[in-house]
Parts: C-alpha cells; sequence; structure tokens
C-alpha cells in the first residue's frame, strides 16, 4: 500500500537556516518510533513562501499547516497528528488556528455550492416531530392549496414550474398531474415511488428519513390536484428508519387533522398508507410497483395504458418519485417562478445526488441544475481521493452509462446526459478513477441485472444472462473479437424487444463503456492484459529487481509462497502459484512491486 | 386532536420560537440520526448525550435528533446551535467525545476545535480522514 499521508517539510533556504533538515530527520525517528513507517513519509519539498514563519510543514492530503515546528516538537507533532489523530494545535499555523475555531458545516464548500429545496429540512428538523416541520412552514402550502387554489390551478402551477421526474424518466411532473386530473374514474389514487434500487443511491430514503412530511404534505396536495382521495407510499422494508419515520409522520398527521376526513374543514379526504416492498429491484418500475401494491407478482405490465388512466386497481393513479414530491411544496410556497429560474431551458429547479466511489467527500449533495460534473467533483467534492486519476462517473446506476473527462464540463440535466450516452437516472453518482477496470464495471452491473431480472419477459431474462457470460468470458481471459459484435447485437434486441424500462435499459452499461472504452475491452481481448489491474486472469504482480532489497517482507507475507529468493537477491513471484491478492504489493516498502 | 388553522399557526410559532433558541434555553443540539449516521455510530452518541443531559440537570439544553446533513463520511455529525445563531458542526464523534464536548463547550463555552469540521480554502479537513 502507498504511503497515506505525506508530511511536506519545507526545504527552503530560509527554513533550512532554521534546521529544517534537522526536523526531518527527528520527524522520520518519531514515525518509527510510533510505527507509523507504513503510513506516513516525510518529504522535503521547495519554498511555501513563510519563510519568516519557517519551517513550514504541511501534513498531506489533509493539508494541514504547521508553522515554526522545531526539531524537539516532532514527537509531539506525530503522536498527536497521527496517533491521536488531532491537530497539533501549538504548532499550527496561525490563519487556520483561527479557521478552525468554530465552524459549522454551513461555512464549507461542500454546502455553500449547494442550493437546497428537497434537503432543505434534513439535519435542522426533527422529522418524528410535526410540530418542528409545521415551525418551517409545514402544512402551510396544503392549507394554501385547499383553501385558495381549484385542483387545475394546482396542475398549472406545477406544470410551470417545470418540475420533472426525479427517479429517473424526466417526464413532466404537471404533465401527468393533468393527465391523471383528467381521466375518468370515480376513484383516483396518488402513489409514491420509494422503491430505490440502484446501487448506491440513497437520496430518497434520505428525504424520507429526515423530512417525512414533505413527502406526506405533497401527495396530499397532488390528490386534492387530480381529485384522489386515497394514497400509496411504496417503500422497500430494506429502509427500517424512513419506514418508521415515515409512519410516525402519517399518524401525527391524521392527529392533528392534517390527513383523514375534512381536511382543515374544506371537505376534502384523503388517507395514507404505507406498501412495503421485499427489496426486488424491478418493483422501483412503475407497472411493477402498482402489481405489488395490489398484492399481485413485482412483475412490469405492458404499457399503455399507462398509470394516469389505469393504475392501482385500475384507477386513475399519478406515480411520482419522492424527491418529485420533496420539490412541490417550495413550488406552491415560493411560486412556480422562483423554481423555474433555477437550472436549464427544460430541467428546472435542484437534483439530488448521492456521491460515491473515488471521491473525497463522498455524500448526498442538491446542486442547480446545469452544474458540470466538473464542478461537482473537483470543486464540491473535493476531487479524487490518493492524487488518482479521474477517469469516469456513472450516472443513472445499471440503466445509465458512464460520463468521460471529455465531457465533463456539460452541464447535467436531462436531455445532456442522454445526449452523451448516459441519463439522469435517480441520482446515483458513482466516481472511479484509473484503477478501475471499465469491462468490470459492466460485468458488476449486468451481474446486478442478471440478479434482478423479474423472468418475465425471455428477452430480459435471456438476454442479460448471455450478456453476462460473455463479460465473465473476457474478463477471464478468454474472450474473442466477436465477442463485442454479439454483446452490441444483445443489446440492441433487449432495447426492442424487452417489456419494460428495466430491461430495454439493461444493456446501457455495456453499450456506454464500449463506446468510450472500447480499448480496454481490446486490451482484455487481444493483449489478454487488464490495464487497470482488476482482472485477476489478466494480472500479473511483478517485481523491479533494480528495486528490490530483498528485505524478503513480501516472501513472508505471501499467503501462498508464491515469492522466492534469498538474501541480497531480488525476489520472483511465481505467477502459476500467484492468486493475485495483492498482499505483496502492499507490504513493499519500495515500491518495487507493480501490476501488469 | 384535529387542530383548526388558528391552532396550527399557533404550534407554528411556538415551536419556531423553540428551534430557534428565543425562549429562556440556551442550546439546541442535533445528533445524525439517518441511517448513514447510525451506522456509524450515532446511536450510542444520542444516548449518552441524552444521558448526561439528564444526569447533570441541563434543562436550558434541547437534545434532537436529526435525519442525513449529506456529509455522510464524517459521520457520527452533532451539529450545536446557540442562542446568537452560531454553528458548530462537531465530526466523527463517540460517547466519549460527545461527555467532553458537553463539559466545555456546553458547560464551560469553549467549542472543542479538534473535533470540529475543518475547511481550508474549499478543502474539508479531518484529522481522522485517511485521504
Amino acid at each position: 500500500m502507498a504511503n497515506v499521508h505525506e508530511i511536506r517539510v519545507c526545504g527552503g533556504t530560509g527554513c533550512h537556516n532554521n534546521k529544517s533538515a534537522d526536523l526531518i530527520k527527528a520527524l522520520k525517528k518519531a514515525i518509527k518510533a510510533a510505527d507509523l513507517g507504513e503510513t506516513v513519509k516525510v518529504v522535503e519539498t521547495g519554498c511555501f513562501g513563510l519563510c519568516e514563519k519557517g519551517p513550514i510543514v504541511m501534513v498531506c492530503p489533509e493539508e494541514t499547516f504547521y508553522s515554526q515546528v522545531a526539531v524537539e516538537d516532532a514527537e509531539e507533532l506525530i503522536n498527536t497528528h497521527f496517533v491521536k489523530g488531532e491537530f497539533f494545535t501549538k504548532r499550527l499555523y496561525k490563519t487556520i488556528k483561527d479557521d478552525i475555531k468554530r465552524k459549522a458545516f454551513s461555512d464549507t464548500e461542500f454546502y455553500k455550492k449547494q442550493y437546497r429545496i428537497a434537503l432543505k429540512n434534513g439535519g435542522a428538523i426533527d422529522p418524528e416531530d410535526i410540530d418542528e416541520y409545521l415551525a418551517v412552514g409545514g402544512y402551510t402550502a396544503l392549507e394554501k392549496v385547499l383553501k385558495e387554489m381549484q385542483p387545475a390551478d394546482v396542475v398549472d402551477v406545477v406544470t410551470k414550474s417545470g418540475l420533472r421526474g426525479r427517479g429517473g424518466g424526466g417526464f413532466s411532473t404537471g404533465q401527468k398531474w393533468k393527465f391523471a386530473m383528467l381521466a375518468q374514474g370515480d376513484k383516483k389514487y396518488v402513489a409514491c415511488n420509494a422503491d430505490e434500487g440502484d446501487p448506491g443511491a440513497f437520496m430518497d430514503r434520505s428525504i424520507l428519513e429526515g423530512d417525512p412530511h414533505s413527502v406526506v404534505e405533497a401527495m396530499a396536495i397532488a390528490a386534492y390536484a387530480i381529485g384522489a382521495d386515497e394514497g400509496y407510499v411504496y417503500v422497500r422494508a430494506e429502509y427500517p428508519t424512513a419506514v418508521k419515520h415515515l409512519q410516525k409522520a402519517i399518524d401525527d398527521a391524521k392527529e392533528y387533522g392534517l390527513l383523514g376526513d375534512d381536511i382543515l374543514g374544506t371537505g376534502f379526504n384523503f388517507t395514507l398508507s404505507i406498501r412495503l416492498g421485499a427489496g426486488a429491484f424491478v418493483c422501483g418500475e412503475e407497472t411493477a410497483l402498482l402489481n405489488s401494491i395490489e398484492g399481485l407478482r413485482g412483475e412490469p405490465r405492458p404499457r399503455p395504458p399507462y398509470p394516469a388512466n389505469k393504475g392501482v386497481f385500475g384507477c386513475p393513479t399519478i406515480l411520482n418519485n419522492v424527491e418529485t414530491y420533496a420539490n412541490i411544496t417550495t413550488i406552491i410556497n415560493d411560486g412556480w417562478e422562483k423554481f423555474a429560474e433555477l437550472g436549464t431551458e427544460k430541467s428546472k429547479g435542484t437534483k439530488v445526488f448521492a456521491i460515491g466511489g473515488k471521491i473525497n467527500n463522498t455524500g448526498l449533495l442538491e446542486i442547480s441544475m446545469g452544474t458540470t460534473l466538473r464542478e461537482i467533483i473537483f470543486d464540491i467534492c473535493g476531487g479524487i481521493p490518493n492524487g488518482r486519476k479521474f477517469k469516469a462517473a456513472q450516472t443513472g446506476g445499471p440503466s445509465g452509462g458512464c460520463i468521460t473527462e471529455k465531457n465533463l464540463d456539460v452541464p447535467i440535466d436531462y436531455d445532456n446526459l442522454i445526449a452523451i450516452g448516459s441519463m439522469m437516472g435517480s441520482g446515483g453518482l458513482i466516481v472511479m478513477d484509473e484503477d478501475n477496470c471499465m469491462v468490470d464495471v459492466a460485468r458488476f452491473f449486468m451481474d446486478f441485472i442478471v440478479d434482478e431480472s423479474c423472468g418475465k419477459c425471455p428477452t430480459c431474462r435471456i438476454g442479460t444472462k448471455r450478456m453476462l457470460e460473455i463479460l465473465e468470458k473476457i474478463c477471464d481471459g478468454k474472450g474473442e473479437l466477436a465477442d463485442i459484435d454479439r454483446l452490441q447485437d444483445i443489446a440492441q434486441t433487449l432495447a426492442n424487444g424487452a417489456l419494460c424500462a428495466l430491461g430495454q435499459s439493461a444493456s446501457n452499461p455495456v453499450l456506454s463503456t464500449l463506446a468510450n472504452f472500447k480499448d480496454e475491452y481490446l486490451a482484455h481481448i487481444v493483449d489478454k492484459k487488464c490495464p487497470a489491474g482488476v482482472c485477476k486472469n489478466l494480472t500479473d504482480f511483478v517485481i523491479d529487481a533494480d528495486k528490490c532489497k530483498a528485505c524478503g517482507k513480501c516472501k513472508k507475507a505471501c499467503p501462498v509462497e508464491a515469492i522466492s529468493g534469498e538474501a541480497k537477491v531480488a525476489h520472483v513471484i511465481d505467477q502459476e502459484k500467484c492468486i493475485k491478492c495483492g498482499t505483496c504489493m502492499s507490504n513493499c516498502p519500495f515500491d518495487a512491486i507493480t501490476k501488469k | 386532536m384535529k387542530k383548526t388553522s388558528q391552532q396550527l399557526q399557533e404550534i407554528r410559532e411556538a415551536t419556531l420560537a423553540k428551534i430557534t433558541l428565543k425562549n429562556d434555553q440556551t442550546h439546541r443540539i442535533l445528533v445524525g440520526l439517518a441511517t448513514c449516521g447510525q451506522a456509524a455510530g450515532a446511536r450510542p452518541v444520542y444516548d449518552e448525550l441524552k444521558k448526561i443531559v439528564t444526569d447533570k440537570n441541563l434543562a436550558n439544553v434541547q437534545v434532537v435528533q436529526t435525519g442525513c446533513i449529506g456529509l455522510c463520511r464524517v459521520e457520527p455529525i452533532v451539529e450545536v446551535l446557540e442562542k446568537d445563531g452560531s454553528k458548530t458542526t462537531y465530526i466523527n464523534m463517540t460517547a466519549e467525545k460527545i461527555a467532553k464536548v458537553v463539559d466545555e463547550h456546553i458547560i464551560g463555552g469553549k467549542v472543542v476545535d479538534e473535533y470540529t469540521i475543518t475547511v481550508v480554502d474549499g478543502t474539508l479537513i479531518s484529522p481522522k480522514i485517511i485521504g
């Protein structure tokens, strides 16, 4: 494993005069004494430009500045900063010291560059206390709608706001409501899709956990707009905290008369209940979700008819995603004009992303539409850890595609993402660096889809399985050039022939990686090499004889005794025995072992 | 019991005064107890905080659970709001650390610098984070 921390000691003339050379020796000694040799490295650097405060010491990647560090401080600095994990405040450079005196999350760039609508109450109120939700303006939108607006006005406001479905489809929410409003039927329903299933996505969970009333209130508004009196939230049982908070919210709203009969004395009735999903990915697909609510097997139905005409129990239904609903109260309270000011021409408002993978600040963020991926990854989320190079970002989960370096500056909105071969999806954003193998990534998503395909239509059931087999073959080093054509052929069949969106989009990660990283596929197939060193059968661990000091650490660490070598003779790895676990590489103190 | 518009408005005003500390309370402490917080060990932090506040009779301190604020990697997160509107965010909290925060910050009035979130030139810094 490479060094995790680097202590950069200024070796400029000014600092040198202040005994920085002795300091380096003392730091190295202290590191050794604390047994941190494998994680902390000392490096001499050029002038920092703060000579009067020398010697300057900067710890990376934290970028902690210490000034006037004396030789006798070395031991304490190492023990405080690395062993205890605290700042060595005695020598912390004064501006930074001032900076850390009081720091709130809301002062950070990570927060300041965001624009929070759907997440506005997350982290600020107690989600299980309806009074706190009321205190921040809760249920004023519902009251306004019920007392001052006609259903058609509500639909009109939502349409004009430009809000589009946040679950991934991107269909106009106002249009959807309009179809359901105009649909004939004595009984109508509103439903909420909280069956969040994309790997790495947790926006909806977070909203339900942190601000459940915003969804309850929005669903009541939607019900009023289309003339429904009953609603369902379809949420996965694997989200126990979300379910608990949502149930409490529904019970409390009922207690206060904000759900139930004759809400706020207006004669409007609306009841809301939860349906628990058992964790099938396909139940996030709207028609399968409707089946599941009705107690049927979670399999898709052909569309049309669309849910707006024939949804839950054959009645007109609107089905929106959690995040879509979470925008409604703000649109009603602040007006559609303000919402429509945000974002791009065709994608208004904000989008929540769950960002994970090879990125410094993993977490949840809400940005205005039109923000670029470069701003998200490098400005807001602090870039790629360990100085590695950005390779691709995957949006849209197993239905989406990857975005490469050349498209980092494209403003994110529904249409732009489709134009560059990916999609908005529900908001999972996985960042990958040069250590990720793109063929393996495609294989991973296909493996997920094969597990989650419901099996109803043969195109998806068989097609995804065949694609997975081909991808596994390529990763094993047994691929042939014709496999690329086969993948493309099956992908086309899936897109044309699968019953639901899950199957139609299942091949997107494969097509997208093929389009952007064909050279990696070719390296696997023709050269039988995995450039990222991920696919084990295509990777060799090799000891560089010039760098090897024959210390024997790798030999000792190898679990299968694949390494041979005597004292003072460069060691060698027996490729036949090697299981590619990488233990030798992380144990080599001289970086002499590389993946090839 | 069902509330009228008037009653809802009264609840709004009273609770707003409470959460913005316009009442006789001095501190509002929020503990992130969403799934990410719980996974990182926020429940023992919350329980310990509740216990200390009860044991020490700190009637002027509100302890409240809250949702995810987005920085899942440095959970458990505890935010302290004060009467003057200032806010301090503590990250990577433990039951032991929260006891120190109560003693030094809530009772003593001095922020525990080394547990706070820190940013230098836009980069989020935590001494505990291994790059």
